[in-house]
């Protein structure tokens, strides 16, 4: 009973932060895909924007992830899942790039595209979708690999 | 370069940044997880035991963000450009590559950056490179000096 309560509490705090993120896109305006490209326009008419949200959301997230590196376990007793992988690779920089021309071409990066998704807008819905098979099928290459490398 | 000052919006840019800021924050003081998008999607792919739920929930909060604004307030604009047919493919290379880079603009930009891990400092810079080049090209190469709009 005990542990059901408390995985109910862990949920109800991951529903949270989902939601205040949502909120924090919105207000940003980053949930508005013109927005984003407009930022990326450096040689047309520039909004920089999205730089000013980068700098508010680290400015927060410096402060609570120093705090988190010092913990060994979360608030809620969870244990931290902190990324400990350090080495800078061919995968990182060409899934970056590819990913950065995406973006360029959509304006639309995952987290906003399921804020879109909840306005009902059917680009949303082809992007996403697309996106999940994306997802899959790097899923499928990546075991294919697995097993090769096995042998 | 020309700031577009009608639409620069820097008070509302840096509350909401930090409003995601501290969404990454309650995320990973009492989740103990990173508020990236990509690896909390990319668990759902290979399920396992009670590592399912608090994905879906997350997922769950983006989407509802915007119904709960609209009982307060009108949302913003917005406006997605780009057509049915680009959306399909672009979904795909952002699902395919976040994946394989470990990471998308929540993950590497803001919690990664906050982190300051190296790792996610050379994804940032890889993702907004090519961001900034690939719509200079689709932009100014084709509509003005080649002399016809892509038309995406």
């Amino acid at each position: 009973m005990q542990k059901h309560f408390s995985n109910i509490i862990a949920l109800l705090f991951s529903l949270l932060s989902g939601t205040i993120f949502g909120l924090g896109l919105i207000i940003a305006g980053m949930a508005n895909p013109a927005k984003v490209l407009a930022f990326l326009d450096l040689a047309g008419l520039w909004d920089p924007s999205l730089a000013l949200v980068m700098s508010g959301a680290i400015g927060v997230g410096l402060v609570a992830f120093a705090l988190a590196k010092k913990r060994s376990t979360s608030f809620l007793g969870l244990k931290m899942h902190l990324p400990s992988l350090r080495i800078i690779d061919k995968r990182l920089v060409i899934g970056g790039l590819t990913f950065g021309i995406g973006w360029g071409l959509s304006g639309i990066c995952p987290a906003p595209a399921f804020v879109l998704l909840g306005t009902g807008a059917t680009k949303a819905i082809i992007f996403v979708v697309f996106m999940l098979i994306g997802m899959e099928i790097f899923e499928k290459i990546e075991s294919y690999r697995k097993k090769v490398s096995a042998y | 370069m020309l700031i577009d000052w009608n639409n620069f919006s820097p008070w509302t840019g840096l509350a909401g940044g930090a409003i995601i800021g501290v969404a990454s924050a309650i995320f990973v003081l009492f989740n103990g997880r990173i508020a990236g998008i990509c690896g909390i999607l990319g668990g759902l792919f290979r399920p396992q035991k009670n590592d399912i739920y608090w994905r879906l929930a997350f997922i769950v909060g983006l989407m509802i963000a915007p119904l709960i604004w609209q009982l307060f307030l009108p949302l913003p604009i917005i406006y997605i450009e780009a057509s049915n047919g680009l959306l399909a493919i672009t979904g795909f290379v952002v699902g395919i590559s976040t994946r394989y880079g470990s990471g998308c603009t929540s993950g590497h930009g803001v919690c990664g950056i906050s982190r300051l891990s190296p790792r996610s400092f050379i994804a940032t810079l890889a993702f907004m490179f090519a961001g900034f080049v690939t719509v200079f090209i689709v932009r100014h190469v084709f509509d003005y000096e080649l002399g016809f709009k892509l038309d995406l």
